[in-house]
């Protein structure tokens, strides 16, 4: 048996063509949503469509421009989550106006949000022509990073919302910083391990059977991972915390080969949070909330409304506008998982849950056929934090793991996740056009010529 | 809006979004399993006695599997390597698999891997750098056989 010879292609037709059908993804539901709920389809949706239709366009064409060999499927994937969000949040307006009037509508703010996303992401695209750049700035990024974790803090800007004081606002926007530092610390942990790696691997003692590195290779690392988790704990950000930590001993592994830390990672984890458990009652809130929610149902009827909401979606849902999401509080952000569920049921989720898996698997799999180091690092660790980030938070909502606040990424409603998130699809697309990109023709040089002593000034 | 309609909605709605997942994964299929590998060797094969060859060269790049990797020209001429299945490292330095004396090598210069099909060299940081005819390396390059890398004053080749 012979293997099929890799042949290097675009695939740009094929992503247009699944690119045409989550646009058409997207106009559907809209309209679906004003027939449920209005009975007519809502006159704006040539506004919606218009815009969906624009972003595809637009983000085809810079792809084809800029990164021709980039993966075909992760764009169309995004913007059909992108779509799918938009329209839930648009549904979710409405409902929420029925009840009062005067509640905030959050679905325009969503479509300008989504429209900064890719100027970011075309940005990243287009300035970022070859992401082994990045690596010169890794300890920029790390600084970056933790300067973003701290801004909430400093007074005067930081605002505390939820109980949670990780937003920033000032001229009348406000944004979560945290995100955006999610993707400098994993370009920082990337360009950091791809140099010390070797170090970190084979130098240090052997300690019940885990080789643990010099303090002098892991310092640095452990330092600005410890002040970026210290910061978030002040800030009460569990969700956070935990995707930090998780990507932490997730590049570890991936860059030295040792299984040993995700065993210790798996330690730490279960001691930070019985600690977390003991010492603080928010988290105290959220582990019984979990275990027993019927036991305090004042307390904690968001989650019974999201679990309600699940189970009057059943397996077919209740029709886009047609159930009742919009009763349980933040069903437009962080109980958006919820939502869909009740209104597209379980045969719903599930294909946006196998969404997201592609997304994961697209990622991982360039780091896989990546050729640097670096690379390899970066879309490991990129997409093992958005798989990560998506588990916990429907994870939490569906009550399989406590609930902590995450975003749902492209369908939550919130600002900065979708800019970050359009983002980081940009940094992926990045690295994959240059793995899926043919190897560069090595008759650039004859190799007939004698090879030649060149005198270096 | 009758029931009927709102129900054939829903169900269209569900299995749009279901088409364009299996169409997603079907195109991440013939990625997976490559793509139709015959289409591009046969059509290489066709048109190679239709063109002419650009450039009349003197000696056809060898075929074959390279076994070795060989030191052509330096203090070590002579000195060979075989090829397996890990990485050769070349330097100055005691972990090399050839211990080159050059002066202008570093201790660990520049190393040789496989992906099983093609070899690559990659030069690790040197000082004086690893060249492929006139061109310094940057990144891991696919080499083949007979073709020559200078590291330092020493010259190697990967060889039958």
């Amino acid at each position: 048996m012979t293997t099929p010879a890799w042949v290097p292609r675009k695939r740009r037709g094929a992503e247009f063509f699944l690119t045409v059908l989550a646009v058409f993804i997207g106009i559907f539901a809209y309209a679906a949503v004003g027939l449920g709920v209005e009975g007519t389809i809502p006159a704006d949706t040539y506004k919606l469509g218009f815009a969906l239709i624009l972003v595809a366009v637009a983000t085809h064409l810079i792809v084809r421009r800029v990164a021709p060999y980039a993966d075909p499927v992760l764009l169309p994937l995004v913007i059909a989550l992108n779509g799918l969000g938009l329209a839930m949040i648009y549904r979710l307006d409405l409902g929420r106006q029925q009840i009062n009037p005067d509640r905030a509508a959050f679905a325009n703010s969503q479509l300008v949000w989504t429209a900064v996303g890719i100027i970011a992401f075309a940005a990243i695209l287009i300035l970022i022509r070859d992401h082994r750049r990045l690596q010169t700035l890794t300890y920029t990024f790390g600084a970056a990073a933790i300067g973003l974790l701290i801004l909430p803090l400093l007074p005067g800007i930081g605002r505390t919302i939820n109980g949670a004081r990780i937003w920033v606002s000032f001229a009348g926007f406000s944004f979560q910083p945290g995100e955006m530092a999610k993707v400098c610390l994993a370009i920082f942990f990337a360009g950091y391990l791809v140099v010390k790696r070797d170090a970190l691997a084979l130098a240090g003692r052997r300690v019940l059977g885990i080789d643990l590195p010099r303090g002098r290779d892991l310092g640095p690392i452990l330092g600005c991972w410890l002040i970026s988790v210290g910061i978030l704990v002040l800030q009460r950000d569990l969700g956070s915390s935990l995707l930090f930590f998780g990507l932490f001993v997730v590049m570890l592994y991936v860059a030295t080969e040792r299984p040993g830390w995700i065993v210790v990672g798996g330690l730490l984890f279960g001691l930070g949070a019985y600690f977390g458990y003991a010492a603080f009652s928010h988290v105290r809130v959220r582990f019984d909330a979990w275990l027993d929610p019927f036991g305090d149902p004042d307390r904690n009827g968001q989650i019974i409304n999201g679990l309600f909401g699940l189970a009057h979606g059943g397996v077919l849902g209740q029709g886009l506008g047609q159930g009742s999401p919009q009763l349980t509080p933040y069903s437009f952000s962080d109980f958006i998982a919820a939502s869909m569920g009740e209104e597209l049921g379980l045969t719903g989720l599930m294909a946006i849950l196998l969404i997201y898996g592609l997304i994961a698997e697209r990622g991982l799999r360039i780091a896989l056929t990546c050729r640097d180091a670096f690379g390899k690092l970066l879309a490991a660790g990129l997409a093992f934090s958005f798989a990560l980030q998506v588990f916990v938070v429907i994870g939490g909502v569906t009550r399989l793991i406590p609930l902590t606040g995450l975003t749902t990424p492209f369908m939550a409603q919130g600002g900065s996740s979708v800019v970050m998130n359009w983002a980081i699809i940009g940094l992926l697309l990045r690295i994959s056009d240059q793995t899926r990109r043919p190897a560069p023709e090595i008759s650039t040089f004859d190799s007939n010529d004698e090879t030649q002593v060149v005198k270096l000034s | 809006m009758s029931e009927l309609t709102l129900t054939l909605i829903k169900l269209g709605f569900l299995a749009v979004l279901w088409l364009f997942v299996l169409s997603a994964v079907s195109v991440i299929r013939s990625d997976i399993f490559g793509t139709k590998a015959p289409s591009a060797p046969r059509a290489a094969k066709q048109k190679a006695p239709a063109t002419p060859k650009p450039k009349p060269r003197s000696r056809k790049p060898p075929r074959g599997v390279p076994t070795k990797l060989q030191v052509v020209s330096g203090a070590n001429a002579g000195q060979s390597v075989p090829l397996g299945e890990g990485p050769i490292l070349l330097g100055r330095g005691t972990d090399a698999a050839i211990r080159l004396d050059d002066d202008y090598v570093s201790t660990r210069h520049a190393r040789f891997a496989t992906n099983g099909e093609q070899w690559f060299v990659e030069d690790l940081g040197s000082t004086n750098g690893t060249y492929l005819g006139s061109q310094r390396i940057t990144t891991p390059v696919p080499i083949g056989l007979g073709i020559q890398v200078r590291l330092g004053k020493t010259i190697v080749e990967l060889q039958k």
